[in-house]
């Protein structure tokens, strides 16, 4: 409507409109948006009344739920370590600050009954600019039936405290998220890599890390292997032979082997 | 060897732990699963499982292709139980974009997940058996999932690596045939299931085997996050089709069994009767399968906003398999996280071999049933 007034004048050569001709087009714009307007109301109407699939997909919404019994019960615990509440589609995610990810663990597990740890993974945002990192925690309360996610920001180089304690099956999922993205946990009780060998240099899953590996050489179990030859060189068995074999046998591996047998 | 002949001065009498290494190729640990034993005689202290021997990347992977080319990248994962994470990985996709996906695909996809929980359960039952000693049930185990993988091959023509599911619905309508097929197999099925029964269940050995050994007490496996058949086995009733029924689980009715002694007895009980109730929601869905269309309406390029997540999982034959996906507005997703079934599960292995025999590490690692291929990726 708008923009078929803002065309008009600009039309050279037609005289000037008189103040009926106006009214007149303002009325005919209007009908127009009118009929417009009823066009989208029976579209809707139309997509309405189709079954769900032949619908145009929408994304669930994201609201705040900062007045969830649960998210207010955790912030009246837990003060401004709770740092907001949103519900994605339905699900209650919650952010919550890093130093005090335990403690509200803690409490989801003993106060609320979310005994169930369902997974733990780390998401890397290389565009933010100083909390680059993100671990998700999911939980399950199996009485309630209810989910929950929770989300705790970690810049480079920063420890998020381990909830090992709260549910042991984080210890894996906590070395996992440590091998791929290198987030270290504090106080875990075996923090080493998981999927990839020991020795590795990198991070997989960040988003720098280039698709096709980076060369990590031959020095791979640089205390077992000679770091020239690499893993298949060398002494022919693949082992470095150890300083006590090879003060045993200083000719060939096999008869330092004989010996020690 | 006698003592004069040893040359070094370590005992040999007197020693009381030491250090086994268990896989990773042996026979009994399904693939590269590596175990650190720590053993007094035949008895093992602790355990501490190795893993990563088959990790290919597969969630740096998923970063790369758009949404639509990476269900094929699922299959590869629990390969013997494919259409699973097909369903897993499509079904979070969907609810990611908001999609609906029509009844009949619904009804599909519902048929193939429960055959492919037959088949992998019987691949169970066949490694788990011939671990112990029981040879026999091998041969009649792979007599049934030959049926199923041919089903699956007139569905989708894959055998293994199915790629059946689409992101909004089924790519193909069942075959000429296909129903009758499957309902002549689900109707011998509960049959065969007996014969399988007839030669372990009373089983003087299979008994003496596996009950009382690996014990798992249920607070243990909640603390471990252990779900599917081993958490049903260690008496907790949770089960994702009936807890957040989807696809067309509401639709049917079926028991889950649970059993409350929490050893590799019961949860081969357990097992043993989700294959009976897996028939039974077969045969329902196959009865009222609906007509219409296999597919929602979707873009030709799936993308999900910008800032976008979601976690959704279903009830895989190992237990819950899920996908927690980030979009970022483009065509590919930003993170694609897998919650492998078996990973958590393999984690509470060394609480369950604590104390007993070496024999009954290859049992336990059998009723874990885990699947390198996913806890590795």
């Amino acid at each position: 409507m708008s923009d078929d007034e803002q065309k008009r004048p600009t039309n050279a050569g037609e005289p000037e409109p008189s103040a009926e001709g106006d009214a007149a087009k303002v009325d005919a714009a209007k009908a127009k948006a009118e009929a417009a307007a009823a066009a989208r109301a029976k579209k809707a109407a139309e997509e309405a009344a189709k079954p769900a699939w032949e619908r145009d997909p929408v994304a669930p919404a994201i609201e705040d739920a900062s007045d969830d019994p649960l998210a207010a019960g955790l912030r009246e615990a837990h003060g401004a370590s709770l740092e907001h509440a949103v519900a994605v589609g339905g699900e209650l995610v919650l952010q919550v600050a890093r130093g005090e990810i335990r403690e509200v663990c803690q409490s989801l597990a003993e106060d609320y009954g979310y005994r169930l740890l369902v997974d733990l993974c780390g998401v890397d945002y290389p565009s933010r600019e100083n909390e680059r990192f993100e671990v998700v925690y999911l939980v399950h309360n199996l009485e309630e039936n209810r989910r929950i996610r929770l989300r705790v920001r970690v810049p480079e180089g920063e420890e998020v405290p381990s909830v090992c304690g709260v549910w042991r099956g984080a210890d894996w999922c906590e070395r996992e998220v440590f091998d791929m993205f290198g987030i270290r946990f504090a106080d875990h009780p075996d923090m080493t890599r998981i999927l990839m060998w020991e020795g590795f240099h990198g991070h997989p899953l960040r988003k720098d890390f280039p698709i096709e590996g980076i060369d990590t050489g031959a020095a791979i179990y640089p205390e077992y292997y000679d770091d020239a030859a690499g893993p298949i060189g060398g002494t022919g068995t693949g082992w470095k032979p150890s300083k006590a074999e090879a003060d045993q046998a200083p000719e060939t591996t096999d008869s330092g082997k004989a010996g020690k047998e | 060897m006698s003592p004069e002949k040893t040359p070094s001065s370590e005992p040999l009498f007197g020693l009381e732990e030491m250090e086994l290494n268990f896989g990773p190729q042996h026979p009994a640990t399904h693939g590269v699963l590596r175990l650190r034993l720590k053993v007094d005689g035949e008895r093992i202290v602790d355990a501490y499982p190795i893993i990563g021997y088959l990790h290919r990347g597969t969630e740096k992977l998923f970063e790369l292709h758009p949404y639509f080319q990476n269900v094929p990248h699922t299959d590869r994962m629990d390969y013997v139980a494919a259409a699973t994470s097909n369903l897993a990985y499509v079904g979070a996709v969907e609810k990611l974009i908001g999609m609906t996906v029509p009844p009949r695909a619904r009804y599909i996809r519902t048929i193939l997940a429960e055959l492919q929980r037959i088949s992998s359960h019987l691949i169970w039952l066949a490694t788990h058996a011939i671990d112990i000693g029981a040879m026999t049930p091998f041969f009649y185990t792979f007599r049934e999932r030959e049926v199923i993988l041919d089903l699956f091959e007139e569905y989708c023509g894959a055998r293994l690596t199915l790629n059946c599911m689409r992101p909004g619905g089924q790519p193909y309508d069942l075959p000429i045939g296909w129903v009758e097929r499957c309902r002549e197999f689900i109707r011998d099925f509960p049959s065969k299931v007996d014969e399988y029964e007839g030669l372990l269940t009373n089983n003087r050995i299979w008994k003496q085997r596996t009950i009382g050994v690996g014990v798992l007490p249920p607070e243990v496996a909640l603390e471990y996050g252990v779900t599917g058949p081993m958490l049903r086995g260690s008496g907790i009733d949770w089960d994702l089709r009936k807890a957040m029924p989807y696809e067309a689980y509401d639709q049917v009715e079926f028991d889950v069994p649970v059993a409350h002694n929490c050893d590799t007895y019961d949860r081969y009980l357990v097992r043993m009767e989700e294959m009976r109730q897996s028939g039974r929601i077969i045969e329902q869905c196959l009865d009222d399968l609906p007509d219409g269309p296999l597919m929602a309406k979707r873009p030709r390029v799936l993308k999900a906003p910008k800032d976008s997540e979601t976690y959704y999982s279903v009830e895989g034959p190992k237990g819950e398999i899920g996908f927690y996906i980030v979009g970022d507005g483009t065509p590919n997703p930003h993170r694609c996280r897998v919650r492998p079934p078996s990973f958590m599960n393999l984690q509470v292995l060394p609480e369950m071999v604590r104390g007993q025999l070496i024999s009954d590490l290859v049992a336990v690692i059998g009723t874990t049933d885990i699947v390198l291929g996913e806890i590795d990726r």
